[in-house]
């Protein structure tokens, strides 16, 4: 469905070159959901601009449903279904005129694309609102329009560029689950970019993990966690009794260990099912455990064993944000 | 959601994709015909506080036969050049992207969007119109229909170029008003809108000369007379017409490059 080698993009402002996406090799099969997972500036929105042929790359090569994506853009467009992080619908029209306006675009007949925007409006519970100026609808509603207006050609493949951004807990949740149908339902090949680490660990079967340009990792969540491993905290009244477990813990094959004061955290594989037997050892070797702690590794360890960073908080300073970028190369 | 059915994509082509972004254009308009009050607001100003200062006795009669052709070029001009802020709100909001990436063509897109202009020149024109036949303007209608020909070349052109304007400026919408606002007063006066620019000094007559709106003002003016000057006539319809064929190749090629 996807197929990109060596694709590169590159930005200069005021003769600073920038390479906002670095010979990226990737490919993505009929069928799946991929997240692209990473913080601000990282070059998932670039990827996805490449490849939806809103900017040329600048050097490497894309392929999208079967056709490249400089010299066939037009085929490109008309094989894709595309939700920005924008609305996809002008603030001064009304969502059944931008649904049937873009069902047009897609070559419907008149009355196909109405009953297309019908049959969209009540998909996405937006049929009373739909003769209502997009400005009057609320976010929530808004972003529903987007979905609907991305899917009217009912596309093998949707791009969806921050899907989630700006709504609110409820309207997320809601949204998941519409992306989820249509992948399950109507087997739409989905590649959606996000910076929402439970919406990458929810959706996405396949997790690409994107920073400074570069593909870090590409697996699925559960395989990108589990080789990480589990995080067992103990707590000890004594720092003597602590350290005295971190020697112990150390044995365990690939544990990473850190002691402070009198607590240690262990970071090792499966530490679930080791840490039961490591607490009764300690208790018999007569350093009893006050405290005992075990988390399962969530995207954003993996992203901060990665890179040293936490995604949450990884929005680096010297990655300009997109309309900087292309402003300047404009 | 499980009812969703695969529709296959075919091209409607150019013609139907320019139709389909006019009437997508069209449509708030339509809704709402007062917007087209917005860009008449300066005109009328113009029209009510300056016509009555004019002395009759020019080449058409009364003040207000010499003064209102030009009001109704300024209105087209106004108009058509402001339209390019509707293309930068959806450039923020968003909505021009998903255009761009949806298998609209793109010269459809900016052609489609400058051919929209013609339909608020005309509501305009008719506004002005009834709004001074019963003073001392005579209307003669078939003057005033090829005056609408020429005026819809204009602002077809000035509206190509006010979207590419939006193209540039980006989300930048300070940029596209204060370029939009610093061109328009030099246009309108050196095309003697407001003012005869007979006893004008040498270099405001050559900026006039340049200015292709002096040649359909003149026109305009002559047609709404109910004469029909060949000379003067052609005059307006070239330099409308270069306008519009300039303002949509550069308008597409900024559109082409949209991103």
């Amino acid at each position: 469905m996807i197929r990109t080698r060596g694709l590169t993009r590159s930005f200069t402002r005021q003769k600073h070159t920038i390479e906002a996406v670095r010979g990226l090799d990737l490919e993505v099969a009929a069928g799946e959901l991929v997240a692209f997972l990473g913080p601000n500036g990282a070059g998932k929105s670039t990827t996805l601009r490449m490849l939806t042929t809103l900017i040329a790359p600048t050097s490497g090569t894309a392929e999208v449903v079967g056709h490249e994506v400089v010299r066939e853009r037009a085929a490109v467009r008309r094989s894709i279904g595309y939700v920005g992080q924008g609305n996809a619908a002008g603030h001064q029209q009304r969502g059944r005129d931008e649904i049937v306006s873009q069902a047009r675009a897609y070559g419907m007949s008149r009355s196909a694309a109405h009953a297309r925007a019908e049959e969209l409006l009540a998909a996405f519970d937006l049929t009373e609102h739909a003769g209502r100026p997009v400005a009057t609808l609320s976010g929530g509603q808004r972003r529903r329009l987007d979905v609907a207006i991305g899917l009217v050609a009912a596309p093998p493949l949707l791009f969806l560029d921050e899907p989630s951004t700006g709504l609110d807990p409820q309207n997320r949740v809601n949204l998941q689950e519409q992306v989820r149908r249509l992948h399950t339902d109507l087997g739409t090949t989905i590649v959606l970019t996000t910076h929402y680490l439970e919406e990458a660990d929810a959706l996405a079967g396949r997790v690409v993990v994107i920073d400074h340009g570069e593909v870090i990792a590409d697996d699925s969540a559960p395989r990108l966690k589990s080789a990480l491993g589990d995080l067992v905290s103990l707590g000890f009244a004594d720092p003597a009794h602590a350290a005295a477990a971190a020697a112990r813990a150390e044995r365990f094959d690939g544990a990473q260990v850190e002691v402070s004061g009198t607590d240690v955290a262990i970071r090792v594989a499966h530490g679930r099912d080791l840490a039961g037997g490591l607490v009764a050892d300690l208790a018999a070797a007569g350093t009893p455990v006050s405290r005992i702690e075990v988390v399962g590794p969530t995207l954003d360890d993996v992203f901060l064993d990665l890179t040293g960073r936490s995604l949450r908080e990884s929005t680096p300073a010297d990655q300009p944000d997109r309309s900087e970028l292309e402003g300047a190369a404009a | 959601m499980s009812t969703l059915r695969t529709v296959p994509a075919r091209d409607p082509g150019f013609l139907a994709d320019t139709w389909n972004v006019m009437t997508r254009e069209l449509r708030p308009v339509l809704r709402q015909p007062v917007s087209v009050l917005f860009a008449m607001v300066q005109p009328l100003v113009f029209l009510a506080l300056f016509a009555p200062l004019l002395p009759d006795g020019g080449p058409g009669g009364s003040a207000l036969q010499w003064f209102v052709p030009g009001i109704v070029a300024m209105t087209a001009l106004m108009s058509a050049s402001f339209t390019g802020a509707n293309l930068t709100e959806e450039i923020v909001t968003g909505s021009h992207e998903r255009l761009l990436v949806s298998p609209l063509s793109r010269p459809a897109q900016l052609v489609g969007r400058a051919l929209k202009e013609v339909v608020p020149m005309l509501m305009q024109t008719a506004i002005i119109l009834v709004a001074v036949t019963p003073f001392s303007f005579d209307l003669h209608l078939g003057g005033v229909l090829v005056g609408m020909l020429v005026l819809a070349l204009l602002a077809v052109g000035i509206g190509a170029l006010s979207f590419t304007l939006a193209l540039v400026s980006k989300e930048q919408q300070w940029l596209f008003w204060t370029v939009q606002q610093t061109l328009i007063f030099p246009l309108l006066l050196t095309a003697g809108v407001l003012l005869p620019l007979d006893e004008a000094p040498r270099w405001l007559e050559v900026a006039s000369h340049v200015n292709p709106l002096t040649y359909v003002v003149e026109a305009e003016r002559a047609l709404f007379t109910g004469a029909f000057p060949a000379d003067t006539v052609l005059a307006g319809f070239v330099a409308a017409g270069v306008t519009a064929l300039a303002g949509l190749l550069i308008g597409v090629r900024a559109m082409n490059r949209s991103s």
